[in-house]
């Protein structure tokens, strides 16, 4: 299954909520102001390092580069849209909103 | 033929009132309802809201829902889970749920089930979709 989250942690809980009832091995992508929670050096990142370890977690390209960025945690897999047209057409699908 | 049978999944985590999202997900529900489809709704952070007994709306001016709630069971949906912790973060008890119709034998009221958070990961893995609101 494909979690997408698009709300950012440091608002919403979508993300917690999402690692809460993901099960292992699903993937999530941060996507639109989610992409806030790959950044490095946040108060979100010993959450997101530990979903790395039971989740295959992804950050959507554009979105990172267009919040300016610049380290993305390791773990986390940067994806382009057709990344995420892929995922999407691998997975089913479920949008934390 | 059971096969053909798809597995819809609701899942409702927005607050009822300050948005439409809740009640726009009881249409859709209710919609869905007419196909054969196995339908279920999982109330899940401030979606638990949406099914506190008592809501009164009158003086916002709106008709509510909760009377609608009431006969989900009527439309044959009648999988309808809350996350435990959720209710617990809340305050919210048992007791604080409201209705969703009668057991047809023992006319006995029928409310949501309250489930844990694993169980609710693994309905969602079996379902075909997943429809947010």
């Amino acid at each position: 299954m494909l979690h997408m989250v698009n709300k950012s942690p440091f608002q919403n809980n979508g993300l917690d909520s999402c690692l809460r009832f993901a099960s292992e091995g699903d993937c999530i992508l941060l996507m639109e102001d989610a992409a806030y929670g790959a950044a490095t050096g946040t108060a979100k990142e010993a959450m997101l390092v530990e979903a790395c370890k039971k989740f295959k977690v992804y950050a959507l390209s554009a979105d990172v580069k267009a919040r300016g960025i610049k380290n993305v945690i390791d773990g986390i897999e940067v994806t382009d849209y057709a990344g995420f047209v892929d995922l999407v057409d691998q997975n089913k699908t479920h949008s934390w909103l | 033929m059971s096969d053909d049978i798809k597995k819809i999944m609701f899942t409702v985590r927005k607050a009822p009132h300050g948005s439409i999202y809740v009640y726009e997900g009881l249409e859709v529900k209710l919609i869905m309802a007419a196909y054969d489809a196995d339908i279920s709704v999982v109330f899940m952070d401030d979606g638990v809201n949406a099914l506190r007994a008592g809501q009164d709306t009158k003086e916002l001016g709106i008709k509510g829902f909760e009377a609608t709630y009431g006969v989900l069971v009527d439309y044959e949906i009648e999988k309808v889970y809350v996350d435990r912790k959720s209710m617990e973060d809340r305050g919210m008890t048992e007791a604080d749920l409201l209705v969703i119709g009668e057991d047809e034998d023992t006319e006995e009221d029928i409310r949501p089930t309250i489930i844990d958070a694993d169980e609710i990961a693994k309905m969602m893995a079996e379902q075909h979709n997943i429809m947010p609101f």
